[in-house]
């Protein structure tokens, strides 16, 4: 408890200590549109970060102009834990799994091996078996490594995607939560693991989210998007604003 | 070279007397692979329709080859393939119409313009054996030159897989894993159109695209993993160019149809295969 009231502490004093990521007047336009536009996230180590919003209002956008893969105005800011410029965060990325090929023949080993080294997996055995079983270990997922990925259950695959992105260890955690395709069991080992990273790890977490309960119940820090931030704060702060209310129609649980 | 036409010589089968029949044979163990390989990537990347286009491209390649003159005419095909494939796939990732249109209308103005260049005087009658192919008229020669393009395919080949592989998965997150999205989409369809280019004089125009999407679409039916999937893919492929090239033999038929039709078998036998296996 008290781990999670010094990751409430108001954003700006914490930089000294804790590294901190800076998203700075972010806008995407696609030709004339207006995706979203000034937005301003702060981010910490150790803190989940959660973005809601409706269908169409940016937030996976959002997530890729963070990668960095579409156009955008805008900063990203980066400092590391002793306060210095660091320049670009190691980002890891968890795509929604739904725009996934699964019918490949792919298992999850020879996906790990092609990401974590450079020899052709059409051609040579695998070497690095053990440290696949260990990183897939993290995530409750060792069992996988010889199913295809279309064998995978949706929070299976996600876990395995989570395990992908630790890979090299990021200090800035991007996942963008499908809407729907993962079972309740899933979603809490999910959250588990989530918790897990934010406890052990130096690293921020930026969760593009659905499921409005657990962001109330995991998220240190709720932003409400819609063309650009509507609201921001801790989620209960953002559950009882009535703009958060008419947007989702109905009236979310605080905490 | 003559160590191996000796050895082919020895092999008990009538159909191996006649030196363009060893030729032949020689060819389809060359080309087979090569496109057993591709084909992996260019069914997992729903890449059928690019891969089609790309033998359109070439025709137009020729025309310009035999009009121009500046390079030999294998040269000018391969040159203004690969050029006509990183056009489209650099069109592809900087437009935002939809991939099929790109490609389609890419497609139908190679085909087209290729054909008014090749018709131009009356002059189209020479140019008509590269619709359908002839593997059998192949030369020692160019079964080298095929012999060292599969050497240069396999290396890049290990070279650029594993960011391929990636890339079929999800593009947002290969590009999230520092993957040059253009670069790697750029070296694959460069190689898919040197491959198309090279052997479209023995395969055809019209036949070409099967060979590269069939052994792929036949392999993932049934492969469980990516080695299996390269393993049956090149298999298959091999299995059907020579299967394919003795049948075209005893009934005096295309070889390069014949070729695809047991490809197209394979496909159908393996599609029943999967269904089974389900079950």
């Amino acid at each position: 408890m008290l781990k999670k009231l010094f990751h409430h502490a108001s954003s700006q004093k914490d930089c000294a200590r804790l590294c901190c990521t800076k998203i700075e007047n972010f806008g995407v336009k696609a030709g004339r549109l207006v995706i979203f536009e000034d937005v301003n996230i702060h981010v910490h180590c150790g803190q989940l970060t959660a973005i809601i919003g409706p269908n169409g209002a940016g937030k996976s956008t959002l997530l890729k102009a963070i990668l960095g893969e579409i156009p955008h105005t805008g900063k990203l800011k980066y400092t590391d834990a002793k306060g210095k410029h660091t320049g670009n965060p190691v980002i890891g990325y968890v795509p929604q799994y739904l725009k996934f090929d699964v019918s490949a023949p792919i298992t999850v080993q020879d996906l790990f091996a092609a990401c974590l080294s450079q020899r052709p997996v059409w051609l040579l055995p695998v070497k690095n078996r053990q440290e696949i079983i260990r990183c897939l270990s993290r995530v409750r997922a060792a069992e996988l490594i010889d199913r295809r990925l279309g064998a995978l259950s949706g929070g299976e695959l996600q876990r395995v995607l989570v395990a992908l992105a630790l890979n090299p260890m990021p200090d800035l955690l991007l996942l963008d939560e499908p809407v729907s395709g993962v079972d309740q069991n899933g979603l809490e080992i999910f959250y588990e693991i989530l918790e897990d990273l934010q406890n052990n790890e130096d690293m921020a977490i930026i969760l593009v989210s659905h499921d409005l309960n657990m962001v109330a119940r995991h998220a240190d820090q709720v932003v409400l998007m819609d063309k650009g931030v509507v609201c921001s704060g801790t989620s209960r702060e953002v559950f009882q604003d009535a703009r958060t209310r008419k947007i989702f129609g109905m009236l979310a649980e605080g905490r | 070279m003559d160590i191996i036409y000796d050895l082919l010589s020895m092999l008990p089968f009538d159909w191996l007397s006649y030196g363009f029949m060893k030729n032949a044979l020689l060819a389809v163990l060359l080309i087979t692979p090569l496109f057993g390989l591709l084909s992996t990537m260019v069914v997992s990347n729903r890449m059928a329709f690019f891969s089609d286009s790309l033998g359109h491209g070439a025709f137009t390649g020729l025309a310009l080859g035999a009009i121009l003159g500046i390079f030999s005419p294998t040269m000018s095909l391969i040159l203004f393939s690969v050029v006509f494939a990183l056009l489209i796939t650099w069109i592809k990732n900087n437009s935002t119409a939809s991939t099929d249109t790109i490609i389609g209308v890419f497609s139908s103005v190679g085909i087209a313009a290729g054909l008014m260049m090749m018709s131009y005087g009356g002059g189209f009658n020479k140019y008509s054996s590269y619709l359908i192919g002839d593997i059998l008229s192949i030369t020692q020669e160019e079964i080298q030159s095929l012999g060292l393009v599969l050497v240069v395919v396999l290396l890049a080949w290990g070279w650029i897989f594993n960011r391929l592989l990636i890339l079929s998965v999800n593009s947002s997150f290969a590009r999230s894993r520092g993957i040059s999205v253009m670069l790697v989409e750029g070296v694959f369809a460069a190689m898919v159109a040197v491959v198309v280019a090279i052997s479209i004089q023995w395969v055809g125009l019209l036949i070409i695209n099967s060979l590269l999407v069939l052994p792929g679409a036949a392999a993932r039916n049934v492969a469980q993993s990516v080695k299996q999937y390269h393993l049956f893919s090149v298999a298959f492929a091999m299995v059907a160019g020579i299967i394919g090239l003795v049948l075209a033999y005893y009934f005096n038929m295309a070889a390069g149809a014949t070729i695809v039709v047991i490809a197209a078998g394979i496909f159908f036998a393996t599609l029943l295969l999967k269904g089974k296996m389900a079950k």
